[in-house]
């Protein structure tokens, strides 16, 4: 998997394209937030319009991106979640830990 | 040598089988990788099964996280260590048989991800991902060693098809 990051509004947006899953995924999405944490990110949103699939593993990684940035006095939001994603999340009631906003513009606008 | 190897796989089918005797068989070598081959085995059984899209998707989440278990905590990512997959049908049930050569875990010590001390830790969601897509999941942790995990899930009947093949990958 690759992810793309890009600025807007101030905000950092990571796009990860494809599955967030062990051993590849997950690995590639702590590295990004770690990534953009290290540039001084305090804003990040993680577009997730291009992911097909999402493992435990990959759940872990954005609960724990989602800690990591909060413990830093930072904001970490997400996006465009595919139904099934977002059928995942609620499972686990983490759909009421995340902000989660339907759209890019959405997500923008609630920083 | 690759990767990524599949040390055997079965595909036993014939149009004057019955569904029952419909199975797959497959050994991995314990890396992450091989999940993914998996996937593709599965979700084409479950295609020939004539099984929806959503029971595809979600029969294939739980399958996924049985063998990250199996591989991560099982097999402790040791690749000279075997995780060996079945499917087949019994009573209109697709059950999936994960094997691998660990020493087992105490099924009470699962703690539930929904409880308020668990939301927000980073691991510990994967048997309940299986609990929540399947009907039913069994461990079975043999006294030589080895943990068997059973998985199972209502499906539709299988359509009949013609073929047999065996495949060695190394």
């Amino acid at each position: 998997m690759k992810i793309g990051t890009r600025e807007r509004e101030g905000v950092t947006i990571l796009d990860p394209k494809g599955k967030i899953t062990i051993g590849s995924g997950d690995v590639a999405l702590r590295d990004s937030v770690r990534g953009a944490l290290d540039s001084g990110a305090t804003k990040i949103l993680i577009n997730l319009e291009h992911v097909s699939t999402i493992d435990s593993s990959g759940i872990g990684e954005l609960v724990a991106a989602f800690t990591t940035v909060s413990n830093r006095g930072g904001s970490l939001k997400l996006s465009n979640l595919s139904p099934k994603v977002t059928d995942i999340l609620q499972i686990t009631q983490l759909i009421t830990v995340f902000q989660v906003e339907d759209s890019e513009e959405a997500a923008l606008s609630a920083f | 040598m690759s990767s990524r190897r599949l040390l055997h796989c079965v595909w036993s089918e014939s149009e004057e089988m019955a569904v029952q005797d419909w199975q797959v068989q497959l050994a991995l070598e314990s890396r992450f990788e091989n999940i993914e081959l998996v996937q593709v085995v599965l979700d084409d059984s479950l295609r020939r099964l004539e099984c929806d899209e959503d029971t595809r998707y979600w029969i294939g989440i739980a399958v996924r996280e049985a063998l990250a278990n199996a591989i991560k905590h099982g097999n402790r990512q040791d690749p000279e260590k075997r995780v060996e997959v079945k499917l087949e049908i019994e009573d209109s049930d697709l059950v999936v048989r994960i094997v691998d050569e660990g020493s087992g875990f105490d099924p009470s010590l699962i703690e539930n991800p929904l409880d308020e001390e668990n939301l927000l830790k980073p691991n510990g969601r994967g048997i309940f991902y299986m609990g929540k897509f399947m009907d039913e999941i069994r461990y079975n942790f043999r006294p030589s060693g080895g943990t068997e995990l059973i998985l199972r899930k209502r499906i539709a009947p299988m359509p009949s098809s013609s073929e047999d093949t065996e495949e060695v990958v190394e």
